[in-house]
C-alpha cells in the first residue's frame, strides 16, 4: 500500500536531501528545479514503482501563477494516485520535461505547451498539437479572448 | 538518415485527413522507403473545439451532453466518468438501483464498442461490408435499448451524479436480459468466421507488435495494453462503483500484435456478458434511480457549489482509461475541467508499432488501436 501523502513527503525528503516538498490539499508541491529528481525517485524506488503517468495538465491562476499537475499511478504495484504539482510564474513558464522518464507524457506535454504556453525543456518534439502551426496565443489561458465569430471580416477574400 | 545515401529514394506521403481508413479527420505524415514505413508523425486537431474551455464556462451538469460527443460510440461510459469525478468532488451518494443501471449501461457500451471496432478492423483489412454489417446488426439492438432508456440512440446524456437521469421503462430489463442471453450466439458465429480464419491469421499475427515495457512506459491503457500482456484493468484496480461485487476475468494477450488485440476484445465481450448477467439478476426492484442529493443537483444545477478542491475520477472506458480532472473554486462552474482521453494517449505508440511495417499494415495497426477523433481532438 502507498503511504499517506505526509509519509510520502518525509520518505522522499529522506531519499533526496536538499529537495523541498510541501503537502497542499491532496497534492505534493515540488519546486520546478526538482521535478526530474522527484519523478525519477518515484519511478525507480521499489516501494513506490510509479511507472505510469496517467494525467498531466496545467491550471492557470491569473495574474501571476501557473500550475502543472501530474497524476502518477503504478501499474506494477497497482497503487496510486500520487498528485504532484509544480508552481510556475505565469509569464514564460518553463519546467523540465518528464517525457524522457515516461513516454506517456509526450502528447500531454505537447497539449499543455499548445493550450497553456508552458515550455518543457528536454521534450523531444515540442510542437503545437491541437491548434495549427502559426496560431497565436494559448486558448486555455483564462485571459484568452476568442475571436468574434460575428464580426465582419476586415477585407474580402482576394 | 543513412538511407538517403543509398540509391533508395524516400517518399513523403500524407495519409489522410480525408481518408476512410483513418477513422475520422486524422493525418499521418509518413516517410516511405518503397512500401516500408521509416518515419510516421501523427497530425491531429482537425476536430478540436476546445471542449475544456466550454466546460469551464457552464455548470457541472451542463457538461454531460458535451461528453456524449467526445467518444461518440460510448456516450454512456463518458457520462459515467464525469459523474464519478463530480461525486468525488461534491460528496454525492449514489442510489443502489442507479449504480446497477450505470454498470449495465457501461457494459452494454463496451459490447457495442468492441463489436463495432472489430467490424471496422475487418473493413480496414479489405473484407468490405459483410463483417461490419454483421457487427452493426448487433450494435443496432443495443442502440434500441439505449433509445428506450434515454430517448436517444447515440447522444444518450443519461448518467447523472447520484444515479441516472430517469428509470428505465417497465419492459426494459426483460428486453436487456433477452439481448444479453442472445449475445453469445452472435459472438460464436462471429468467431467461427474470424478467429480460426487462415487469411486473418496471416494478415494480423506478428503485425504491429507492442512490447510490454513500452506499453507501460507510454501510458497505453485498455485492450491495447492488455493485449501486450499487462494485467491492468481499472475496474479491478480501483474497484469503482459496484464492480467488486461481480465476478469477471481480465483477458490478456501474449504477443501484443493486431491479432491479440482483436482476440482480447472478443474475450472482453464475453466477460462483459457475465457482468451483465449478474447485474441484471441482482438489480433491486423498488429503489429510486437517483439519490435525493443527486436529484436536487439535477433539478437546480446552478445551486451546486462544491467545496474548493480537486478531483480526478477515472473509469475503464472501452478504449482505455478515461479520466476527468475537476478543480472547484466554490462557484457553480468548474475552475478547471480536463479530460484525459484514452485515444489521445494511445496514439503515442503508433509510430513505434508502424516502423518497418508496410503501408497496408499501418492501416490495420491504426484500426487496432481503436481511436475516435471526437475524443482525440476534444
Amino acid at each position: 500500500m502507498l503511504p499517506s501523502l505526509e509519509e510520502l513527503r518525509v520518505a522522499l525528503q529522506g531519499l533526496l536531501p536538499g529537495v523541498s516538498l510541501v503537502v497542499e490539499g491532496n497534492a505534493l508541491v515540488v519546486e520546478a528545479k526538482d521535478v526530474i529528481a522527484v519523478c525519477r525517485c518515484l519511478k525507480d524506488t521499489e516501494r513506490f514503482g510509479m511507472d505510469y503517468v496517467a494525467n498531466l495538465t496545467a491550471i492557470d491562476y491569473p495574474p501571476d501563477r501557473m500550475e502543472v499537475v501530474y497524476h502518477l499511478y503504478s501499474m506494477g504495484k497497482k497503487q496510486g494516485p500520487v498528485a504532484l504539482k509544480v508552481k510556475l510564474p505565469r509569464t514564460n513558464p518553463i519546467v523540465d520535461s518528464v517525457t524522457p522518464i515516461w513516454r506517456g507524457a509526450e502528447f500531454q506535454e505537447r497539449e499543455v505547451y499548445d493550450l497553456y504556453g508552458v515550455t518543457f525543456t528536454g521534450h523531444p518534439d515540442l510542437r503545437r498539437i491541437l491548434m495549427w502551426d502559426g496560431f497565436e496565443g494559448h486558448p486555455m489561458r483564462k485571459d484568452y479572448v476568442p475571436e468574434d465569430q460575428d464580426a465582419p471580416e476586415a477585407a474580402p477574400h482576394p | 538518415m543513412s538511407l538517403q545515401a543509398a540509391d533508395a529514394q524516400l517518399l513523403e506521403v500524407s495519409l489522410g485527413p480525408q481518408h476512410p481508413s483513418t477513422h475520422g479527420v486524422f493525418r499521418m505524415n509518413v516517410t516511405l522507403d518503397g512500401e516500408t514505413i521509416v518515419k510516421l508523425k501523427p497530425v491531429m486537431g482537425y476536430l478540436h473545439r476546445n471542449h475544456e474551455q466550454i466546460g469551464e464556462r457552464i455548470s457541472y451538469i451542463a457538461s454531460f451532453p458535451f461528453t456524449d460527443r467526445l467518444d461518440y460510440f460510448c456516450a454512456m461510459s463518458n457520462n459515467f466518468g464525469l459523474a464519478l469525478a463530480i461525486e468525488q468532488l461534491g460528496g454525492i451518494p449514489v442510489s443502489e438501483r442507479g449504480e446497477y443501471l450505470r454498470v449495465i449501461m457501461a457494459e452494454l457500451t463496451r459490447l457495442l464498442n468492441h463489436t463495432a471496432v472489430t467490424g471496422f478492423l475487418l473493413n480496414d483489412m479489405g473484407a468490405f461490408g459483410t463483417p461490419l454489417l454483421y457487427a452493426f446488426r448487433e450494435r443496432e439492438k443495443i442502440l434500441d435499448l439505449f433509445e428506450a432508456a434515454s430517448g436517444s440512440r447515440m447522444m444518450c446524456n443519461y448518467v447523472r451524479p447520484g444515479g441516472v437521469r430517469q428509470d428505465v421503462p417497465p419492459e426494459w430489463l426483460r428486453q436487456a436480459r433477452q439481448l444479453v442471453d442472445g449475445y453469445p450466439r452472435f459472438l460464436d458465429e462471429f468467431e467461427r468466421l474470424l478467429t480460426e480464419n487462415e487469411i486473418i491469421r496471416q494478415r494480423t499475427q506478428r503485425v504491429g507488435i507492442l512490447p510490454k515495457e513500452l506499453a507501460v512506459n507510454a501510458g497505453v491503457t485498455g485492450p491495447l495494453l492488455r493485449a501486450s500482456g499487462v494485467n491492468y484493468d481499472i475496474r479491478k484496480v480501483d474497484g469503482y462503483s459496484i464492480y467488486p461485487r461481480f465476478g469477471f476475468k481480465v483477458p490478456l494477450g501474449t504477443v501484443g500484435d493486431v491479432y491479440d488485440r482483436y482476440y482480447v476484445r472478443i474475450l472482453e465481450m464475453r466477460e462483459s456478458i457475465t457482468i451483465l448477467q449478474q447485474a441484471l439478476k441482482d438489480i433491486p426492484e423498488s429503489s429510486p434511480a437517483i439519490s435525493p442529493k443527486g436529484q436536487a443537483l439535477v433539478r437546480a444545477p446552478r445551486t451546486f457549489r462544491p467545496p474548493k478542491g480537486e478531483a480526478y475520477g477515472r473509469i475503464e472506458a472501452p478504449k482505455g482509461e478515461l479520466g476527468f480532472f475537476l478543480v472547484s473554486d466554490g462557484s457553480p462552474q468548474p475552475y478547471r475541467y480536463h479530460i484525459r482521453s484514452p485515444s489521445f494517449v494511445n496514439l503515442t505508440v503508433l509510430e513505434d508499432m508502424c516502423l518497418g511495417q508496410k503501408v497496408a499494415d499501418t492501416i490495420i495497426i491504426l484500426g487496432s488501436i481503436d481511436i475516435v477523433m471526437g475524443e482525440v481532438d476534444r
